[in-house]
């Protein structure tokens, strides 16, 4: 798998996991000063999926979201700066403080919408990848769901129409093994996304999702298939959230063992230590990435920071187009 | 021309000039069960005019991305008893994405449904739910009463770039039109009927009842004044408000149970437009407060007929 890689993409994904960590980092740390409000899922620990399957696509291929959604906008290349101020509830975030953490979009760059309902997305890209097939562009469209989507409705609709329309839909399942509070065994005893999708015909991996070269090599195919007409496929990524399911979950369901575990497991010391070993991004190059890393942070944290809050004037407008 | 002709003769044209609309729902390539969409199948091609699985949700989830994608999408939900099942992605996604992302993305779809008593099919095909959507920030609602405003308006709410719920009464469907319309705007009502002693507001097939109920009650000198709001969201108050400040007492007419029905809304808005031009209480029409029942001697008694609407004016008339 090392092959397919080059040096400028794997400094690339070192960036992205670095600066979803970074940015998630900062989110949680302006929560704790009470300067963000809300309800927030972070995803540290989950960063390697995002980066690489953000690192396919291109600017017009739709994305969507639930509502662990902060890396996958940032993979998508939306504007670091403006989704803090979102979150933050500023009127310079990109969506004017109207939709906050879990309702981020960012048309802009293809970053449709995330969502509060879980698996509710997972529809709607079925609606953009039926029109990237009308138009016959090759454009795909990307949903990122977990594991507790698994279980409801939209989820298994969605793949009997995409499957029988051969809509070019990629399904991310990040599989961190809990829905909110409840290990996946509590719920169901199908514990495989891809068990799902191959029952609707639907090419389906099961890939360790801390492994970014792991879920690239298992995407690229899939994307691939979207954009040439053959219709969708499914990548379930087992990962990992090293956080609480929200910001100030005492996380009592899970046990310190198990959460050692995969701290040690951590996706971005993985891939930098491969590709320090692979010569790709030597040290000083990683440490050169993170510190640039860290002054887009400091810079969006100034941008959500300083800008003026949501104005109360704004509270009944844009209802309507 | 009926009803049903006016409305595959609006997504007939509309589709003609408008690439972009796409037809999605249960049967529609092979007509849907009214045949609303026959023909429109062979003329767009089964790619446009889409038959769907039985997946409400999904379905109109579907359509939400395809209208975030540019696409104006055209959903039938075969009954407004299923669009429970699609509340979720209408109510989360649909109403609230223009709103959620501050006015980035634009949801241009359509979704038209089958409302109504009509033919004892029980309570889950014949109920009328307008109430709940008129009750969603970001969704406009539609409830035409002819064929004139079955083609009008429909054209109009596939224009429109908003997410509009249009709520067609099964038993209006082989009406042949007699009522004109001055516009087809979305937000503005008809006068149907002009007259000075009471406002008669009625929507969907209940505009018929309300006008056979006028001729009735002209008969005992009593003139109502019969308006069909056509859109319950936006709803046009100045209208209604500008009739009751004419002819002081109010009935609202509509087949959905009365209790939080769209009735307790417009009764709400009109008491604070002319409080003091009121010389009686706002009455109200409509079912009982029960599901639809399946027997025809039950359905009857559940119905709002013109006898019921000739009760509540005389209730509040001066004359009575």
């Amino acid at each position: 798998m090392a092959a397919t890689i080059d040096q400028a993409v794997a400094s690339s994904l070192l960036r992205t996991m670095f600066l979803i960590r970074t940015f998630e980092e900062k989110v949680s740390e302006m929560y704790a000063k009470v300067e963000i409000a809300g309800l927030l899922h972070l995803s540290i620990g989950q960063e390697a999926v995002a980066a690489a399957i953000g690192s396919l696509l291109r600017r017009e291929d739709a994305m969507y979201s639930g509502h662990r959604a902060h890396g996958h906008a940032l993979a998508k290349g939306a504007d670091p700066g403006r989704l803090l101020a979102e979150i933050a509830g500023k009127a310079a975030g990109y969506c004017g403080g109207k939709g906050g953490s879990m309702h981020l979009s960012a048309p802009e760059v293809s970053f449709m919408t995330a969502t509060g309902v879980v698996g509710g997305t997972i529809p709607l890209a079925l609606g953009s990848a039926l029109a990237f097939k009308e138009r016959g562009e090759g454009n795909v469209a990307v949903v990122f769901f977990g594991d507790g989507a698994m279980n409801g409705g939209s989820f298994s609709e969605s793949l009997n129409i995409a499957g029988l329309w051969k809509l070019p839909v990629i399904f991310v399942c990040e599989n961190n093994g809990y829905a909110e509070f409840t290990p996946i065994s509590a719920h169901t005893l199908v514990e495989r996304a891809s068990d799902h999708a191959t029952l609707f015909h639907i090419p389906a991996v099961t890939v360790d999702g801390n492994d970014l070269l792991a879920v690239r090599e298992a995407a690229e195919p899939a994307i691939s298939r979207g954009r040439s007409g053959e219709g969708p496929s499914l990548v379930e990524c087992l990962t990992y959230r090293l956080r609480g399911h929200y910001e100030g979950d005492p996380n009592k369901y899970r046990e310190l063992s198990e959460m050692a575990e995969w701290k040690a497991k951590d996706p971005i010391l993985r891939f930098a230590a491969w590709a320090k070993k692979q010569k790709l991004v030597n040290a000083k190059q990683a440490e050169g990435l993170e510190a640039e890393v860290r002054e887009l942070i400091t810079q969006a944290e100034h941008f959500a920071r300083t800008g003026p809050a949501s104005s109360p004037d704004a509270v009944a407008t844009q209802v309507y187009a | 021309m009926n009803f049903l002709q006016s409305i595959t003769k609006a997504l007939r044209e509309e589709m003609q000039q408008d690439p972009n609309i796409y037809m999605l729902g249960e049967d529609v390539a092979v007509g849907g069960p009214y045949g609303a969409t026959r023909g429109l199948a062979e003329e767009f091609g089964e790619n446009r005019v889409i038959n769907t699985p039985i997946a409400e949700g999904t379905v109109v989830g579907l359509a939400i991305g395809a209208a975030l994608q540019g696409l104006r999408p055209v959903v039938e939900i075969m009954f407004v008893d299923f669009i429970t099942l699609a509340m979720d992605q209408l109510v989360n996604h649909a109403a609230k994405l223009r709103y959620m992302s501050g006015g980035q993305l634009r949801v241009p779809l359509t979704i038209r449904t089958a409302c109504g008593v009509s033919g004892a099919w029980g309570a889950h095909h014949s109920q009328s739910l307008e109430a709940w959507l008129a009750h969603v920030p970001g969704l406009k609602v539609v409830m035409p009463s002819s064929a004139a405003d079955a083609e009008g308006l429909l054209r109009a709410a596939i224009r429109d770039d908003n997410p509009v719920v249009f709520v067609e009464h099964r038993a209006l469907y082989y009406q042949t039109d007699e009522l004109a319309s001055d516009s087809f705007e979305l937000g503005r009502a008809q006068v149907r009927r002009p007259g000075q002693d009471v406002t008669v507001i009625a929507t969907g097939r209940m505009v018929r009842v309300a006008l056979e109920a006028a001729e009735e009650l002209a008969e005992s000198g009593i003139e109502a004044e019969v308006i069909d709001p056509r859109t319950l969201q936006p709803l046009d108050l100045e209208t209604l408000a500008r009739s009751v400040r004419k002819t002081t007492r109010a009935v609202i007419v509509h087949e959905a149970v009365v209790p939080g029905g769209i009735g307790a809304e417009i009764a709400a808005q009109l008491q604070a437009a002319a409080f003091d031009y009121l010389d009686a209480p706002i009455e109200r029409v409509g079912a009982p407060f029960a599901p639809v029942p399946a027997s025809p001697s039950l359905e009857a008694a559940y119905v709002p007929n013109k006898t019921s609407v000739v009760a509540a004016v005389k209730k509040i008339s001066k004359k009575a």
